[in-house]
C-alpha cells in the first residue's frame, strides 16, 4: 500500500523541478518543457486525490476528476501547440529562441 | 511491499529525468529526457488505477506533445548547438526559491490530517463507460467538453497560422 503523501511529495518535487526549468532556462523551448512537467505534476495530484478519496464512492461522482484531468490534458496540448508556433515564428523573424533576446517591444 | 519498491524506482527515474530535462546542455537531449519523464508519469497513473489516463498520457504527451517539442527543437537547430551556458546568470536564486517552495509546500501539507491516508476502495471498472456518457451528457460535462474541443481546434488553427511561412521561404 502506497500512502497518499508519497504521491503528493512526488508531485511537489516534479512541480518544483518544472518551475526551476521555467525560471532558470534561457531557451524558450526548454521553458515550455518545464511547463509540461508542471502540468504533469498537477495531473498526478488530481488523479491521486481522486484515487484516495473519490474513486470507490459512487455518491461522490467519481467521473468529476476524470473530466477535470481531461480538460487539463486539452489545455496542455493547446498551450504547447500555440507556444511552439510562437517560438518558431519568433525564430523566423529574429533567429533566436533565447527568451532574453525577444525584446522587440522594449523601449 | 513490492509495489512500494516499484513506486520508489519509478519516482526516482522520473525525477532524475525531469532534472536532466531542465539541466541538459543540448536541447535535443532534454526533449528525449522529457519523453522518459512523461512515461514515468504514465506509469504512476497506472499505479493510481487510472488506466485510461495512463494510455492518454502516452498517446497525447509522448505521442503528440513530445514529438511537437522535438520538431520545434529541430526547426531551431542553429540555436540548439549553441555552446554558451543554458541557464541564466542568476539560476542559483531560482534554485534557492524553488527549494524553499518545495520545503514550504511539504511542511504545509505535513500538517494536514489526510496526508497519511491510505487508498480508498478500488474504482469500479465501469467508471470509464460512465465517463464516456458523462462527457456528452448536457447535465454533466457536455459544455466543458465542447468548450475544450473548440479551444483545441482554435489553438491548432492559430498555431498553423502563426507558424506558417508567409514569405514563401525567402528571408
Amino acid at each position: 500500500m502506497i500512502p497518499l503523501y508519497w504521491f503528493l511529495a512526488f508531485s511537489i518535487a516534479l512541480f518544483c523541478i518544472g518551475l526551476f526549468g521555467v525560471l532558470a532556462r534561457k531557451n524558450a523551448i526548454a521553458m515550455l518543457m518545464g511547463i509540461e512537467l508542471m502540468l504533469n505534476a498537477v495531473n498526478i495530484n488530481l488523479i491521486a486525490f481522486w484515487r484516495y478519496f473519490f474513486a470507490g464512492d459512487a455518491q461522490l461522482d467519481p467521473t468529476r476528476a476524470f473530466a477535470f484531468v481531461a480538460i487539463v490534458f486539452v489545455a496542455a496540448a493547446a498551450e504547447t501547440a500555440v507556444g511552439l508556433a510562437l517560438i518558431i515564428s519568433v525564430y523566423r523573424r529574429r533567429t533566436t529562441v533565447v527568451a532574453n533576446d525577444m525584446n522587440l517591444m522594449k523601449g | 511491499m513490492i509495489l512500494q519498491i516499484l513506486f520508489i524506482i519509478i519516482a526516482v527515474v522520473t525525477l532524475v529525468s525531469a532534472i536532466f530535462v531542465v539541466t541538459a546542455h543540448k536541447l535535443m537531449h532534454a526533449a528525449l529526457w522529457l519523453v522518459l519523464a512523461l512515461f514515468g508519469v504514465a506509469v504512476l497513473f497506472a499505479f493510481l488505477e487510472a488506466s485510461f489516463f495512463a494510455v492518454v498520457q502516452v498517446l497525447v504527451y509522448i505521442g503528440a506533445i513530445a514529438i511537437l517539442v522535438i520538431f520545434a527543437v529541430m526547426l531551431t537547430r542553429r540555436v540548439m548547438d549553441d555552446s554558451g551556458p543554458q541557464l541564466i546568470k542568476g539560476w542559483w536564486v531560482a534554485l534557492v526559491g524553488v527549494g524553499a517552495l518545495f520545503v514550504g509546500l511539504l511542511a504545509a501539507l505535513g500538517t494536514w490530517v489526510g496526508f497519511q491516508a491510505g487508498p480508498g476502495p478500488s474504482p469500479d471498472p465501469a467508471l470509464l463507460t460512465q465517463l464516456g456518457s458523462d462527457l456528452v451528457d448536457p447535465t454533466k460535462y457536455a459544455i466543458p467538453f465542447e468548450v475544450a474541443s473548440i479551444l483545441l481546434l482554435a489553438a491548432l488553427v492559430g498555431a498553423i497560422y502563426i507558424a506558417a511561412d508567409k514569405k514563401g521561404g525567402k528571408e
